[in-house]
């Protein structure tokens, strides 16, 4: 395996005097897919957070293409090559559609994805342009949240929680988008509480338990049981 | 007539109010920062255009070359360095260190101007006026509500048509997502602050052409910017509201021109306490 694109080392993380992660380690191989599991409060949200920097990290835990990033700040990430998609998509309420897309596009790397080819993954998003972005049905802000980290043309992306609050059918409909971005070579890591859907995507799959690594390994390896019995601990 | 003529002097001195309160607007609007030492910053921008006339000889409106940018500077700086760290879920914090901020002006003022009244001599455009059938209205104050309108116009199209007015709005709406979208948002703070320091330079010389100034002018300075907080166009509204009910006040009897402005401000208050024109949400 070549070395991964993005990894976690012994990482501790809070807020402030509550420590919420306990020497996560973990790495995602460029190109693969890692699904991240836990319970609500397991502490896959801080994960993320702790690695874009917007929590306080070392500088050797979080090592990205290579360099350690721990140091660095959370503006600095998206030039780098790492985005999120947030939970509850959290689009800029103020701004139109396109201008959530503008300003991703121009804070992150230049390359193939553009806003237009966003529109024409999402070719619902084209017409609401220039619409506010509260004014879009949920799975289109999802829709919208993804783009945002895809015209950053990034490296990895942290999805978390993708499906909260969608329909199912409007679940799967995101989740189709899924296999033509790593198909353009972007790794990713997605949070997820439906797990018999993360086994069936994910490469490699990470469970949490009270902020500590419980179970880590090829997805092929697991049953449904094993994932959900470390999934409640015990 | 009397009463028409008041109207259109209210709605001009409105003018030179939505100038003292756009900057505190715009500080509002994007950080939610309640800059108590607005009012002290528009007489110190007024002092420094004072220095600059006085060393340099220049027209008061063309020292602003000068002392927009200095002063722009300056609110880089206080931003960059002390107002940031005071940011966060507390509105409280922002609000304690700007009182400080407006003492230290105020006594620093004292100090290298002593408590003499000044004033900024614009030369004939200061009586020049200008005859509408029975209505005579002052260049002055009519430059001064046009550089109002102008100025509005401005930050609006910088708000809502650049990239930074962008950044600005993104960064007013979630921080922590603007920087997880490479939006370094204490430049961007700062570049607000810098924006409104701008506006406070262009206050402070309407200010000393239009009526004396000492070291503790400001504070009075501060409560026209309640009017529309976080929007510019209410700010100018607000402004325009205030300085018809003095004029229309000092119509009935000259005590009454600053109880009128008090009056009009408090039942806005009372009936629309979030500002003429509240932001939604």
């Amino acid at each position: 395996m070549s070395d991964p694109i993005l990894s976690v080392h012994g990482l501790n993380a809070g807020y402030g005097d509550f420590q919420a992660l306990f020497g996560i380690d973990l790495a995602l191989a460029e190109g693969s897919l890692l699904g991240l599991v836990g319970a609500n409060g397991a502490g896959k949200s801080t994960l993320f957070k702790a690695i874009l920097g917007l929590l306080p990290r070392g500088r050797e835990a979080v090592t990205f293409a290579g360099q350690p990033i721990g140091h660095l700040r959370p503006e600095a990430m998206l030039r780098l090559g790492l985005a999120l998609v947030p939970e509850g998509r959290r689009l800029f309420r103020s701004l139109s559609v396109e201008e959530n897309l503008q300003l991703a596009a121009q804070g992150g790397r230049r390359g193939d994805w553009t806003v237009e080819r966003v529109f024409d993954l999402f070719p619902a998003l084209r017409e609401k342009r220039h619409s506010p972005s509260q004014s879009l049905s949920g799975g289109q802000q999802q829709m919208v949240s993804i783009g945002r980290a895809l015209v950053a043309n990034p490296r990895v992306i942290l999805f978390d929680e993708v499906s909260l609050g969608l329909a199912p059918i409007i679940v799967n409909d995101v989740y189709a988008a899924l296999p033509a971005i790593l198909q353009s070579g972007i790794s990713a890591i997605v949070v997820e509480q439906d797990i018999e859907r993360v086994r069936r995507m994910a490469d490699t799959l990470v469970c949490l338990n009270e902020g500590r690594v419980v179970l880590a390994g090829p997805s092929a390896d697991f049953t449904k049981a094993q994932i959900t019995h470390a999934y409640f601990g015990g | 007539m009397a009463y028409v003529d008041a109207v259109v002097q209210g709605i001009l001195l409105g003018g030179l109010y939505a100038l003292f309160a756009t900057g505190l607007s715009l500080i509002f609007g994007v950080m939610r920062l309640v800059n108590i030492a607005h009012g002290d910053f528009i007489v110190l921008g007024a002092y420094l255009a004072l220095v600059v006339v006085q060393a340099t000889g220049l027209h008061p409106f063309a020292s602003l070359i000068l002392v927009v940018p200095l002063m722009a500077g300056i609110g880089y700086a206080i931003q960059r360095g002390l107002l940031n760290r005071t940011l966060g879920p507390n509105l409280l914090p922002p609000i304690l260190v700007t009182f400080g901020l407006a003492v230290v002006i105020q006594n620093g003022l004292l100090t290298l101007f002593s408590t003499d009244t000044r004033r900024l001599a614009a030369g004939p455009i200061e009586t020049a006026s200008l005859s509408l059938g029975p209505i005579s209205v002052g260049w002055l104050p009519l430059a001064t509500f046009a550089v109002a309108v102008v100025l509005i116009l401005g930050l609006e199209l910088l708000f809502y048509r650049t990239a930074m007015g962008r950044a600005f709005r993104a960064t007013t709406d979630d921080a922590e997502m603007a920087r997880a979208m490479g939006v370094n948002t204490r430049h961007v703070h700062a570049l607000a602050m810098a924006l409104s320091f701008a506006v406070i330079a262009i206050a402070g010389v309407f200010l000393a052409a239009r009526s004396n100034f000492d070291p503790f002018s400001g504070p009075a300075r501060l409560i026209f910017g309640f009017g529309g907080l976080g929007s510019l166009w209410g700010t100018l509204a607000g402004g325009v509201v205030l300085g018809v009910a003095q004029a229309l006040g000092a119509q009935i009897s000259p005590q009454f021109q600053i109880l009128a402005g008090h009056l009009v401000f408090f039942l806005i208050l009372a009936v629309r306490p979030r500002g003429l024109f509240p932001r939604m949400e």
